[in-house]
């Protein structure tokens, strides 16, 4: 057996804490935010960057965390979908994933809203067409996306009643 | 009658938990001390297991190593045999066929130490069609390769023959279909002497688990407990197979002393668990010289895998549903379920019924063409009506009415219109290197509940306690996994005490704890088990009366003092309901015929497609779905089963086509095995209709696998309005496609 | 998971000398690591048979895209959501924002980069027919220094390239052109997104009074490499378009493409719609 590499340790800041802990440098930040951290809402669907399952907030950007080494966390601002409600006063989006019907069993949920997060940043009133799209990377197999959509649409709705 | 939380869209009950991540998933758990748990996997598809080499320099005094010699009880996972082993001694029957479990606390080395257990097989001739199953090239099962078969014979089918103006024949075929669900299969074990073996995971029927423990272990009833963790989707995939990774984390926690964790991860799980079972059938249907059906002859097979699981019963219901919503005075229905080297195919929503619905649907377009008339006019003229019998000979009680269902879906859908325009701008010569475009439609049932005699031989059972507090908890073994379950129970209960959802608790099915209500499929949780759940809620107000605790017009207040006194006063508040199987239900298991089930649901789905005629990408436009179904308890969860049921049914007609190597999947990675994204579908449009059933709570229906039934050969007819193709299997890959298409212009 | 982790390394370079300095030191050793997207799948599915990466993600000088009069230089960590998002790239290259807008997903696309997408040379990747039709051109830098050469040359066969042990990938710069130029994309994938490509076509024609001025083709997923169609180039390169000879053009990508039949598609099917996408790229030329 080849000599292991040594963890390295890495620090960042997750969900506005700051966050430190020890990992293979290659270790996957799913991984790492999952075991070492105990933050388990971000999911595992495919190990290959294709459901979107693991998705989170990386610098402000989306990125699929089974993609992401330890050591490339170094430094960064990291989202989990346990940062996003205010204590208990859920997001919008969560509140209308309940409500639309956005939400079944659950496992593709986390990653789903972090990329209407990542959506409505970018665009605030998205369109069908932007809607599909920005949702594209994050795969469902219970709801067929339609009352995902309608979740979507739901929490613009409301921010726009707020406004 | 409106009701007062019943037809209600209802959130969610554990909603909050999912979106915010903290709903638990079996790898969301992790026990003091736990080891990590892997499968070492046969790499042929049949032979003798010569050897089995521990390589590479590890450190393999510290892993724990179980093979067959360390099952305490019976090598098998018994389903309604025994035939499949837990883990293979002598003889491999299908790739992937565990054979050693190994567990360690390191899972990157757990890994390595996989990859270094060499099997050495001397391989044996296998088989891998049905075609070859049933030439016998090898008899790899039994003494023919046929797990079950099925003769159902309904009037005189070859006395219709001659009388015929028509005979149109045909074969249709389905691929294997896997169940991606977006959380791979898992389990947590732990034995011990004090309690024996608790098995935590994600499943769908926990009772299942916990019979296949015993026998495994050989242990009484109360020494195994099965606990579900929240279930990320299972549509099937989850309703056998967990007994089998149950079974391996359960030996090595025996043998370790310590709890295991066995997680599959996707290539895994695509690779070793169950899938649709492909099919073949071939239709002869007679007809008089204006569409009137005179007999139908169908013959209907089914590959099952390498091991019998549920194949008689996914064969069982893909049987009577093969002849649909018809009245036909003659049919035969002659099917088998047979044998191949592939992992055993198992239950996947739908459970045979869209393989035989497939093809008869597909089937009845071409034999409208070929009288001469439409589609639509060749159903309206031989759609069931009440008082008809069905192929298995259940006279329709209820009342149906399935030209109004088509006539509701083609207006919604424009069929009528669109049929006409396509037609017409299709044969235009531009059209021919630019886009084709196409309607087309399906109509079908779906039985809910068991076959037969199924409902009576599960006996299923539900409790329900009041606790002092007023608090109503509903103890059963159905599972929740997306579909809804726990709200619809917390409605109907919550309907029948006329309280409000928040005071109603469902308990986490754990067997330790709950009844067996029996398993989480075949569309019967809400008309079945939920209807045990309405009457366990009358038997505690009946309770509460009895003792003159509460009056009528009680309020909820009303409800909890008097739960508080019955406490206080008598004990515990629980009322216990078992199954009663409707008196005038008759199925004969020997004839097969008969009451097949207490209640269809009824449906005609539409589908619209584009066909680009350069690279045969098929695209839905526009999909309709109109089904009766009794009573819509929840309209949001309703509409999203539908919904997420055409779009497995979409990928099943379009984009989900499993390549097999010598009884493997090779395109086990979800870049190869496409299943649709948010781009790839259409608005999924979801009409119900309501005649409530009699007994089902609230009237309520089964609706679950439905739409897996008439999304497909919708698809498949509409591709073949757009190109004129004669569509016989699917998936219909772009490859088939594009072939057919240059093959019509040649 | 099924890589031993413990066996890998990965180390951060403080600057580009230091990254060229260590890929040298040890040649074939290093392998230079940017968002991921390709290198992750395969460490997971236990195929990642290097072990020592070099994390050059946070390397200034590998990323920017800057605009000269004469070209458009991207550095190497430009990603595809970057690529979308600039304005000169969008109005004058409008074929590769298409194809980052078709590569993976909104995730992948950002942390996926061009330079790791080009050293990776899958012959299935979108971005290089564009880069192809776009007469792109790679610099590579090393101790030794930079050198350039025409990204029509990188790929020297099946997941081989002309990048030297030692050499990193700076940038990638495409002429600017100022003549009118009729543009062409189109993948087509398993999906409509999140696809594998089963063969992707881009195009550019300059269109001179009716005539085919010049023209440049490209295909991916048709050949063990990218592929620039120079033999349909020539047939319609000069024909006018009122009578061009498209069965010829068709007949000649036949002859040039050597497509295979894999997990995801034909090679029946290639060829087949290779022709079709041929005549669909002419078509828009026309109209």
């Amino acid at each position: 057996m080849p000599e292991p590499a040594r963890k390295i340790r890495v620090s960042c800041v997750v969900n506005g804490a700051a966050a430190s802990f020890e990992a293979y440098p290659m270790a996957r930040l799913l991984d790492v935010l999952r075991e070492e951290l105990q933050l388990t809402g971000t999911k595992e669907g495919c190990g290959e960057g294709e459901c979107g399952a693991c998705s989170i907030e990386m610098d402000g950007q989306l990125v699929n965390s089974c993609l992401v080494p330890a050591l490339q966390a170094e430094g960064a601002r990291i989202r989990t979908i346990e940062g996003l409600a205010m204590g208990d006063t859920l997001h919008a989006l969560q509140q209308a994933f309940i409500t639309q019907g956005g939400a079944q069993c659950g496992i593709c949920t986390p990653g789903m809203i972090l990329a209407a997060v990542n959506l409505l940043a970018q665009h605030p009133q998205p369109d069908d067409a932007q809607i599909r799209a920005g949702l594209s990377g994050n795969l469902c197999r219970c709801t067929g996306y339609m009352k995902i959509f309608e979740s979507v649409v739901a929490a613009v709705r409301q921010a726009e009643s707020r406004a | 009658m409106e009701m007062r939380v019943i037809g209600k869209s209802v959130p969610r009950k554990e909603g909050r938990e999912k979106v915010t991540g903290r709903a638990r998933y079996v790898d969301d758990l992790s026990f003091p001390g736990m080891l990590h748990g892997v499968t070492v996997r046969s790499p042929a598809a049949r032979g003798r297991i010569r050897a089995i080499h521990f390589e590479g320099e590890l450190p393999w005094h510290e892993f724990t190593v179980v093979t067959a010699k360390d099952i305490p009880g019976k090598n098998c996972i018994a389903l309604l045999i025994e035939d499949q082993p837990c883990l293979a001694v002598e003889f491999v029957n299908h790739p992937e066929e565990a054979i050693v479990l190994l567990a360690h606390p390191d899972k990157y080395l757990l890994e390595e130490a996989r990859r270094c257990v060499r099997i050495e097989i001397e391989p044996l001739r296998a088989v891998f069609s049905i075609e070859d199953s049933m030439a016998r090239k090898e008899i790899i099962w039994g003494q023919d390769n046929i797990f079950k078969s099925f003769d159902v014979e309904k009037g005189d089918v070859d006395r219709a023959w001659s009388g015929a103006e028509f005979v149109v024949e045909g074969v249709y075929e389905t691929g294997a279909q896997e169940q991606l669900y977006i959380e791979p299969q898992g389990m947590i074990a732990q034995v011990n002497e004090a309690e024996g073996v608790t098995v935590w995971g994600s499943l769908q029927c926990p009772h299942y688990v916990h019979k296949a423990l015993m026998i495994l272990f050989g242990l009484p009833r109360e020494r195994i407990r099965v606990v579900q963790t929240e279930t990320g989707g299972g549509f099937g995939g989850k309703e056998e197979y967990p007994s089998m990774i149950a079974a391996h984390a359960a030996l090595l926690a025996r043998k370790s002393g310590r709890p295991v964790k066995i997680i599959y991860d996707r290539a895994e799980d695509m690779v070793a668990t169950t899938k649709r079972h492909p099919s073949r059938t071939r239709h002869a249907t007679a007809v008089t010289r204006d569409g009137k059906l005179l007999a139908m002859d169908i013959d209907f097979t089914v590959d099952g895998g390498a091991y019998e699981t549920l194949s008689p019963v996914v064969l069982s219901r893909g049987t009577i549903h093969a002849a649909g919503p018809y009245a036909c005075a003659n049919v035969r229905i002659r099917s088998r379920a047979v044998a191949t080297n592939a992992p055993p195919h198992g239950a996947f929503r739908g459970f045979g019924a869209p393989q035989s619905v497939f093809a008869l649907e597909r089937h009845f377009d071409r034999v409208a063409e070929i009288v001469g008339i439409t589609p639509a006019e060749f159903r309206r003229r031989n759609f069931i009506r009440q008082g008809q019998t069905l192929a298995v000979g259940q006279v329709v009680k209820e009342k149906v009415d399935m030209n109004g269902l088509m006539e509701r879906a083609f207006e919604l859908s424009g069929y009528y219109a669109k049929r006409n325009l396509f037609t017409e701008t299709n044969s235009d010569s531009s059209a021919r290197a630019g886009t084709k475009r196409g309607i087309g439609f399906a109509s079908f049932l779906h039985g809910a509940g068991f076959t037969g005699s199924g409902e009576e031989y599960l006996a299923s059972e539900v409790a329900m306690e009041a606790t002092a507090d007023g608090t109503v908890h509903i103890l059963a073994g159905s599972t929740e996994m997306g579909q809804g379950t726990n709200t619809i129970f917390a409605q109907i209960a919550a309907e029948a005490l006329r309280l409000d959802c928040e005071q109603i608790r469902i308990v986490q099915p754990d067997t330790a704890y709950v009844p067996n209500s029996g398993p989480t499929v075949a569309s019967r949780t809400a008309m079945i088990v939920g209807k045990l759940v309405e009457t366990a809620a009358a038997g505690l107000l009946q309770l509460l009366r009895e003792r003159g605790l509460l009056r009528d017009g009680y309020s909820a207040a009303d409800f909890s003092r008097a739960c508080c006194l019955y406490v206080a006063k008598h004990g515990a508040l629980k009322s216990f309901v078992k199954y009663d199987h409707p008196r005038d239900l008759h199925w004969d298991d020997q004839k097969y015929s008969g009451d097949a089930y207490g209640a269809y649901a009824w449906a005609v789905y539409v589908a619209e497609v584009s066909v680009d005629a350069r690279t045969a990408e098929v695209r839905v436009n526009d999909f309709v779905a109109v089904q009766e179904v009794g009573k819509v308890i929840n309209p949001v969860l309703a509409a999203g089963q539908i919904e997420g049921g055409v779009a497995q049914g979409i990928g099943f007609a379009l984009y989900e086509n499993v390549v097999w190597q010598e009884g493997r999947m090779v395109n086990a990675q979800m870049t190869n095995y496409v299943m649709p994204t948010a781009m790839d579908l259409p608005a999924i449009r979801v009409y119900f209709e309501e005649i409530p059933y009699g007994r089902g709570p609230a009237g309520a229906k089964g609706i679950g696998e439905l739409p897996l039934d008439g999304t497909a050969p919708a698809i498949a007819n509409a591709i073949a309005h757009a190109t004129g193709v004669d569509v016989r299997r699917i998936p219909i890959t772009a490859e088939s496609l594009l072939e057919m298409l240059e093959a019509a212009h040649a | 998971m099924r890589a031993f982790l413990p066996a890998y390394e990965m180390e951060t370079p403080r600057d580009l000398a230091s990254a060229l300095d260590c890929l040298a030191s040890a040649p074939g050793v290093w392998q230079a690591f940017a968002g991921g997207t390709d290198l992750m799948v395969l460490l997971e599915a236990g195929k990642l048979p290097r072990k020592k990466f070099l994390n050059i993600w946070n390397l200034g000088e590998l990323r920017g895209i800057v605009v000269s009069a004469e070209y458009v230089t991207l550095g190497a960590l430009t990603t595809y959501a970057e690529v979308q998002r600039h304005e000169v790239l969008t109005r004058e290259f409008p074929l590769l924002c298409r194809a980052a807008a078709a590569t993976g997903s909104v995730a992948t696309q950002n942390r996926g980069t061009l330079g790791g997408n080009i050293a990776n040379a899958s012959p299935a990747a979108d971005s290089p027919p564009a880069l192809i039709v776009y007469d792109a051109e790679i610099e590579m830098v090393s101790l030794s220094g930079a050198r350039f050469l025409p990204y029509a040359s990188f790929h020297t066969g099946y997941k081989r390239t002309n990048l030297q042990a030692g050499e990193l990938i700076r940038a990638i710069r495409l002429p600017r052109v100022r003549a009118r130029r009729k543009q062409y994309f189109r993948k087509v994938g398993t999906r409509r997104a999140q696809a594998i490509s089963k063969i992707c076509f881009a195009g550019v024609a300059r269109v001179e009074a009716a005539r085919i001025a010049d023209v440049r083709i490209a295909l991916g997923s048709v050949s063990p490499a990218v592929l620039r169609a120079v033999r349909a180039e020539e047939v319609l390169r000069g024909q006018r378009l009122g009578s061009l000879d498209l069965r010829g053009a068709q007949d000649a990508l036949g002859a040039e493409i050597a497509p295979i039949d894999d997990m995801r598609s034909t090679a029946r099917y290639r060829r087949s719609v290779a022709r079709n996408l041929l005549a669909e790229f002419v078509e828009t030329l026309v109209g």
